[in-house]
This record gives structure tokens, sequence and C-alpha cells, in this order.
């Protein structure tokens, strides 16, 4: 896979920044980015977090014969990888130029510093030595991995217990972890890298730069110290002239990072001990941060809900009662049946609710008459009852609706309940009229 | 979840509408509503036999005998039929799910840098498998004499002609009326960047919160690229910033805090 190409807007946008002393995540030209470092489950195993640049450190032991001009030395062996999985850009297998260049600098940092005694790793002279191997895996890629590796090799050495040996005369006995406690390595210093990027020939300074810093940089300078202020290396890459001043300045910065981070390195060596110690929960799974993706969160709208209950029982006592329940079933025509009458649209024709009424007027076992016979009965009210009471109103179906009508548009599209009570309001209506009628 | 629970544990099918903002992982089967008086082992002759409107199967399904098969895991989102656009008449299944790599597909549009130019043709990156191609023809005006001033390293804003899992993808700068319509090269200042895909579609949708509230703070341009890519431009390069620093950090900011941090900024 290609590694993604730096357009030509990212480029020049980046150097405005630089001139203009600002950086993409807002740090100061001297500012490093925050440094994480949690442990695994097992000893010797860490992870460190420089921004997003992460790095695993793995150290393991073995014992092996020693090599033969060095008869009485330990093995240090360091092998940083870069896998697809950090970037694209890496291929998985390939020595590619970065990562020699890599190699080379931690090898230098770290064993010809002379920060761990290898002669204490020897067993028998001549014959047995530990060998110690450092393994990093550069697990995601945004720049500075030379630190981020440099630091997690630390690290990892110095949380790393090698198991305790005894010899007798000939015999030399490897004793498991629940025989003899482990015992960890001898670390004389913690030499730590501190890389510095250099834009315009040196004219502008970034310390910890990023991936993207990185990909616009002129030139390089990584230097290696420990705490004591002793520099363990030195290297300066890209082909840039530098200024004595500048390189001065540039190892004073070292002095003050590399110090802060040794007294993170050993706070943080600290609290593993004491969890390890109290026997509460240590490892990868405890020191990740928790992070929610709330790209396909939906908010739900937001409901007052201060006085629902009141309003609710103002509802409630302003409304009709509702209507009385039909347990048995109705029968509309052969083949359908109805139970009850809850959510019946009043906005029926003029048939349905003729047929309710018919329905009710048998339910409660009035008298049958026939459908004829009614209207004959109620064309001859009509009559007669406009000449008396022009008002009250005829008993013709067509105007009931009418008069209905204002009252009822716009409660169309309310819920069960308001339905409900037009419905009652139109039974007690019909039933107003049949009693009028019975009377008559 | 304890739908999703019982769909593992089952023989992982069930039927589409059921799991509509349901988790859903690759292998489950989603079965469609079978359609009145269709028969499978039957041609569909007559008009009550044809289909309502095509169903859209978005990314992260494929059609198998069954119904729809998951491929991604993420969450099934449905659109209804008839909510424009005539190709999907039938309504639409998707899966949201949160990657970053980019898959091209037909008429996505995306933000691509331009790699190398070979004869006639540049090749761009968007962040694909492989590079895609444009042709120096299919730009707004664009003629055999009359060149589009293309450098490498470029920014190109255009949409998928041609994205074929078999086929080197193609892109065009100018819709099918031979318009750019906002399609082209993007200006040479401004800064890129990449957010996740998810991300981008929330950017994306309709009135969109981030963007309406993001416009109130100073003016900017902004280019969303469905492949992750955003360019912004603003006065400064404070303000470019600042846009940046917040698009990135809204992938793992509730509304509430996105809010605070934004009045916190109007306010100095």
């Amino acid at each position: 896979m290609r590694e993604t190409p730096l357009s030509n807007c990212e480029r020049r946008f980046l150097l405005r920044a630089v001139r203009e002393g600002k950086r993409l995540d807002g740090r100061q030209c001297y500012d490093y980015r925050n440094v994480r470092i949690s442990f695994g489950p097992d000893r010797g195993c860490c992870v460190v977090e420089l921004g997003r640049t992460r790095v695993l450190g793995q150290v393991s032991c073995e014992l092996v014969p020693p090599k033969p001009n060095r008869a009485t030395e330990g093995i240090l062996f360091f092998n940083l990888e870069l896998s697809p999985m950090a970037a694209p850009g890496f291929e998985p297998g390939r020595q590619s130029e970065l990562l020699v260049k890599l190699n080379r600098l931690i090898e230098r940092c770290l064993r010809n510093s002379k920060c761990i005694d290898t002669e204490s790793l020897c067993v028998v002279a001549g014959e047995k030595v530990w060998q110690i191997r450092v393994d990093l895996h550069l697990l995601n890629h945004d720049g500075n991995i030379i630190d981020a590796a440099s630091i997690a090799a630390i690290v990892a050495l110095c949380h790393f217990r090698r198991p305790d040996v005894s010899v007798q005369g000939e015999e030399v006995t490897v004793y498991s972890p629940e025989e003899r406690d482990p015992v960890p390595l001898s670390i004389h210093h913690m030499p730590i890298c501190v890389s510095f990027a250099f834009f315009q020939q040196g004219t502008y300074l970034l310390v910890d730069p990023s991936e993207r810093e990185e990909r616009v940089m002129d030139g390089l300078l990584v230097i290696a110290m420990n705490k004591h202020r002793e520099i363990c290396t030195i290297q300066s890459s890209g082909g840039i002239m530098l200024v004595m001043d500048q390189v001065l300045r540039c190892s004073k910065i070292t002095a003050v990072k590399v110090a802060e981070i040794t007294e993170l390195i050993q706070k943080a060596l600290e609290n593993d001990q004491k969890v390890r110690k109290e026997g509460g929960k240590f490892g990868f799974a405890e020191s990740i941060p928790n992070q929610k993706i709330t790209a396909f969160k939906m908010e739900s709208a937001a409901v007052d809900t201060n006085n629902v209950e009141e309003q609710a029982e103002e509802i409630i006592t302003k409304a009709d009662p509702p209507s009385e329940v039909f347990a048995t079933p109705i029968l509309h025509a052969p083949g359908t049946a109805q139970i009850g009458e809850g959510i019946e649209n009043s906005w029926e024709d003029l048939e349905e609710s003729e047929r309710e009424e018919e329905v009710e007027e048998e339910g409660e076992s009035e008298a049958a008459t026939s459908e004829c016979q009614r209207m004959e009965t109620e064309d001859t009210s009509t009559i007669s009852k406009d000449k008396d009471e022009p008002i009250v109103l005829s008993d013709s179906e067509e105007e009931e609706v009418v008069i209905l009508e204002p009252q009822e548009v716009p409660n169309k599209t309310r819920t069960q309940t308001t339905s409900k009570q037009e419905n009652t309001s139109k039974k007690t209506f019909n039933k107003r009229r049949r009693k009028k009628r019975a009377a008559r | 979840m304890a739908e999703g629970g019982k769909m593992a544990a089952g023989s992982g099918k069930m039927a589409a509408e059921a799991a509509v903002g349901q988790v859903v992982l690759p292998g489950d089967v989603l079965l469609l509503p079978a359609r009145p008086g269709h028969d499978a082992e039957q041609l569909p002759l007559g008009s009550e036999a044809a289909p309502r409107g095509r169903l859209l199967c978005g990314p992260g399904l494929r059609r198998c005998a069954a119904g729809l098969l998951v491929t991604k895991c993420g969450l099934l989102r449905h659109r209804q039929p008839g909510g424009g656009g005539g190709a999907a008449a039938g309504g639409a299944y998707w899966v949201d799910s949160q990657q970053k790599r980019y898959v091209p597909v037909k008429g996505d549009q995306v933000i691509g840098i331009v790699t190398a130019r070979a004869g006639d043709v540049f090749r761009l990156d968007v962040g694909g498998s492989e590079q895609a191609s444009l042709s120096y023809l299919a730009f707004e005006g664009a003629t055999k004499r009359n060149r589009p001033n293309v450098q490498v390293g470029d920014l190109i804003y255009g949409q998928f002609l041609v994205a074929n899992k078999d086929m080197e993808p193609e892109m065009v700068c100018i819709d099918s009326s031979g318009k750019a319509s906002g399609m082209g090269v993007i200006g040479q200042d401004g800064f890129l960047f990449k957010v996740s895909l998810g991300l981008i579609r929330k950017l994306l949708a309709p009135k969109c919160e981030i963007i309406q509230e993001l416009s109130q703070l100073y003016p900017f341009e902004l280019v969303l690229g469905m492949n992750g890519r955003i360019w912004v431009k603003a006065k400064t390069v404070q303000q470019t910033l600042i846009i940046v620093n917040i698009l990135e950090a809204c992938e793992y900011m509730t509304s509430e805090q996105r809010k605070q941090a934004l009045a916190k900024l109007s306010g100095n």
C-alpha cells in the first residue's frame, strides 16, 4: 500500500504555521506531546504513547553461550518493527532505510551508552550468559518514532524481572517465579532520545515533530541524554548546517525534557509496583482511555417533564367520562365481528352512524321497529316540530353533521381519547333524540 | 440489545424491518418481506406481480438468496421509499459503521491528491486501495487545446464515474450536463486533514448541527469529501487550526461538550 502523498496546500500551510510559531495541535515550539506509559499484565511489557504515536515494548530473556571475545558479558539485543498497522506506507518484513536508521540509533542509545550492566548477566563465564532481547513494535505512527521507541525500551527494561539462577559446581539451577522472586536487571542510568526538527536551514526549531511536520522538515537532530546531563548519542540528519548556538540550545532543552520524562517513568514504575503489591487491577485494559464515538449518536429531543403529573390530571378531570364498553361481540355483517367500539372514527358517512344507532337500540332491548316505519315517523316529526320549535332543530341527519363540524375539524388528528369523547358526545345527542322520539 | 443477543444465538436470520437501528454482524441474513402473490419459482407476469420499486442495497450489505447478507458490523439503517431520488423508490438499507479506509463508490464526491500526470490522464490518490484516474478533458470547458492547470500535489474535488471492484476507479470534475457545479481544482491555500468516514457522513447530513454552529464563529471555506478528507480555509492560520481541531474532536464529543467548547471560543 502506498503512503498517502502530502499535498502542496498542506506543505504550504505547515511551513506558514511554523513561521508564525503555531503547531497543528496547539503546542508551542518547545512543547513535548503528552507521554503516557502503561504496563501489561506480564513483567517487561509496556506501551508508550507519545501523542498518537504508540510503541509496544516487550523484553524476554534466554540462557545462551556468550560471544567468544566477551566471555563474561551478557548479550543485549534490540529490534524495532514497523508494521503496516502503524501506517499503510510501511511494508512488513522489509528493511527500509528508515527502519535500519532507527534500529541503529536505538542500539547506539541503549547498548553503547552502557546503561545496563552486562557483566551481571553472566551465569557461567564462557558457557552461559543471559541474552536480553527487547522487541519494539510501532502500533501507530504519528511522528517521532525514535523518542517513543527509546522510552518504551528503557521502561520495558526497568520493568523486566529475570528468573533467579544459582550455580553449584557445574550445576546451574533456574528458579521459577514461585520458588524464588525474579530479579530486576541492574540499570545504571536511563538514556532518553529527544528529537528536534529544523526548518528553513535551521532558522526555526520544533521539539517532538509530528508526522506531518516530519514530512516538511529540512533536518533532524536527535540527542540522547540521561538525567545526569550526560549526552549518550547525538545524531544529525537531513544534511543541514547547524550553528553552534543552536546545538547548545538543543542540548539544554534536552536536559529539561529528559528530567521530566525520567520523573514520569519513575512515577509510572512506582505506581505499577504498588498496584501489583496490593493485588489491584493492572494491565493494558485498565489504562485505555474510555472514548466514545459520537458520530452515530442520535440525540432525543428534550422534553419538559417538570409538571407532567399536574398537566395529566388536569386533562383527565376536564375530559368527559369514557363511553360504555360493550364486551359482547357485535355483528356488523355476516363474517365480521367487533368487540367494543374504542377507536372508531366519528367521521363516518351517514349510513354507518345510522347502523350504530340501530345496534345500540338492539342492545338496550327496545322494541324493534322496522327501518321504513321509523323513517316515516321521523319525516312527520320534522314537519310538525318545525312549526313549534324551529331552533331546537330537526332530526335530519345532514344537519346533525353540519352542527358538529366546526368543533370537529381541528380535532381530526387527535389521539384516541379525544375521538372517544366525540363518540360519546354524539351518542348522548343520539340518545336525547331517541328519548324525544319515545316521548312522542 | 436483547434482540441482538437473540440473533447471535439463533441462526442469524431476522426480518430486515425488525433489525433497523440494531447492531448487525457480518454473516447475519436479513429477510425481506415477501411480496403478496410473489412466488420465487414463478416469473412475475402481469401488473399485479410487478415490484413497487427497486430496493437499494447500501454499503455493508449484499444480496443473497434469502434476502440481504450483512458484510460489515454496525448499525442497520433504513430510508423509507418516496424520500426523493428515483433510484431508491423502494427504500434503502445500509450499515452505518466506523471505519477509516475508504472504498470508492460510484457517484461519491471526494477530495483527491494528484500524484502523477500520465499522458492525458492524472493519477489521484483518494485513500482507496488503488489510485483513481482523471482525464484532463473531464473539467468544465476543457478542450484538447485548453488544458486545466493542474500540478502534482494539487487537490481536486471530483466525483466517481466508475467505481468497480475489478476496475480502476475513474473520476470526473463535471456533472452530467457538463457543468463544474463546485468541482475542480481546490485553491492553493487552506489545509487538508482526514477524519473517520462515520464523522464525514454525519457532517454531510442535511442540517448538520456541527457545521451550523461552526458557521456562527467566523467565515471560512470548507470542502468535505466522502473519503474522509476535509479541506478548510479561514482568514488566518490560527482560525484554520481552530476549525481543524474542533472537527477532529467532534468524533468523541457529545453535543453539550461541543457547545461548551464553541461558547468558549466565541467568548474570546
